[in-house]
């Protein structure tokens, strides 16, 4: 247990050095600070989610990984779907709280831009790492139920402070 | 659920992804916000403590990881009698498992202070002390380790003899108390040790 712990410590650590790049915008403008728990949260459970989901279709024999699989396409689908629900949300919450907390503001529109857009970019990697996490535990005869979670939510971390780094940069 | 016997079109299936996952994430969603806004009100300590905010995925994560795993040992326990859903009694292997996941957590913890110190100082960018950093990481990741190992077992045993699978409930619990206590202690670790020691450098 403790060497896998002390790797996905290093794995996180990438993400907080991320952050830490960008203190300065992100000290500047409390909203995107409250965004920053959030949104990489939101974006792992997006990930486990479709991980749990996935590894109890391919457990009950109704999953291959074959481009035109229905479960594979639905649960896809339903992600992305998810986000653009989850994610205005995100930025509408992030934005009406910081507004309480803080006097520097950005505008509620920019907010939801910057939620709404990592949100969706979020959404198709959780995707994409998570149907991967998914077939190579498969294809290494491990159970997807012990490892595509973990895998998911500590990558999940790294991408969504990434993304949102990269959205901030151009949208703010 | 639909008959898992008659195929379903991608439609179907993700409508009923999208209904059985719209509930819980709504929940985290105000988890979430709550962290942030716990966050945002760190400024100072951030300004102050250099490095700090480099800890904090780290640190969220472990509380993820290290209690998610005991919540999920604790849920295979209980199928398999191994163990009583009572906290009361003293059992053995519930103790032994709670301190494992306490100590994993403050092992973690501190290594994930270490080795922010020596990252920050191999690329030459601004930190603060080894022991500042190593005393925050300890603190918070004593109070919330106690915290949510309590959280974990309360919860999973009070919802097993209530008939629920506590595989279910785990996650949603771990995730919650994990990100908001999370961060609550942090900032209360910071203070206390600035306190202690005085400003960060």
């Amino acid at each position: 247990m403790l060497p896998i712990l002390f790797v996905l410590t290093l794995v996180e650590l990438g993400s907080g050095l991320v952050l830490d790049s960008f203190e300065a915008t992100l000290l500047q403008f409390p909203s995107l600070l409250v965004l920053v728990p959030v949104t990489i949260g939101t974006a792992g459970n997006l990930g486990s989610v479709l991980a749990a989901r996935l590894s109890t279709a391919l457990h009950l024999g109704r999953l291959s990984f074959a481009p035109d699989d229905e479960v594979l396409a639905g649960n896809a689908v339903a992600t992305v779907a998810l986000s653009f629900t989850v994610f205005p949300a995100v930025g509408a919450g992030a934005w009406a709280l910081s507004a309480l907390v803080a006097e520097t503001q950005l505008a509620l529109a920019t907010v939801l831009l910057v939620a709404t857009a990592s949100g969706a970019i979020l959404a198709v990697l959780a995707v994409l790492v998570t149907i991967v996490a998914t077939y190579a535990a498969y294809r290494f005869g491990l159970d997807p139920d012990d490892v595509v979670i973990p895998v998911v939510t500590n990558v999940s971390d790294v991408l969504g402070v990434v993304v949102l780094f990269a959205v901030v940069q151009i949208v703010v | 659920m639909a008959a898992l016997d008659t195929p379903m079109s991608v439609v179907e299936v993700a409508r009923e992804a999208y209904r059985e996952a719209l509930p819980a994430l709504s929940v985290s969603l105000v988890a979430g916000l709550l962290s942030g806004v716990v966050l945002g009100g760190m400024q100072d300590e951030l300004r102050v403590v250099s490095g700090l905010l480099m800890l904090v995925p780290a640190f969220l994560a472990t509380r993820g990881n290290v209690f998610g795993s005991f919540g999920a040992r604790l849920a295979t326990a209980l199928h398999q009698g191994l163990i009583e859903p009572r906290v009361r009694g003293g059992d053995e292997r519930l103790r032994a498992a709670v301190t494992a996941a306490l100590v994993n957590a403050l092992l973690v913890s501190v290594f994930a202070a270490v080795a922010t110190y020596f990252v920050l100082t191999l690329l030459g960018l601004p930190h603060a002390s080894l022991l500042t950093l190593v005393a925050i990481a300890t603190i918070a990741g004593a109070l919330s380790g106690a915290v949510l190992a309590t959280a974990v077992v309360v919860v999973v045993f009070a919802g097993y003899r209530r008939g629920y699978n506590p595989d279910t409930i785990v996650g949603p619990v771990v995730t919650t108390t994990g990100d908001v206590f999370g961060l609550l202690f942090l900032l209360l670790a910071v203070r206390v040790v600035l306190a202690l020691l005085g400003g960060g450098g």
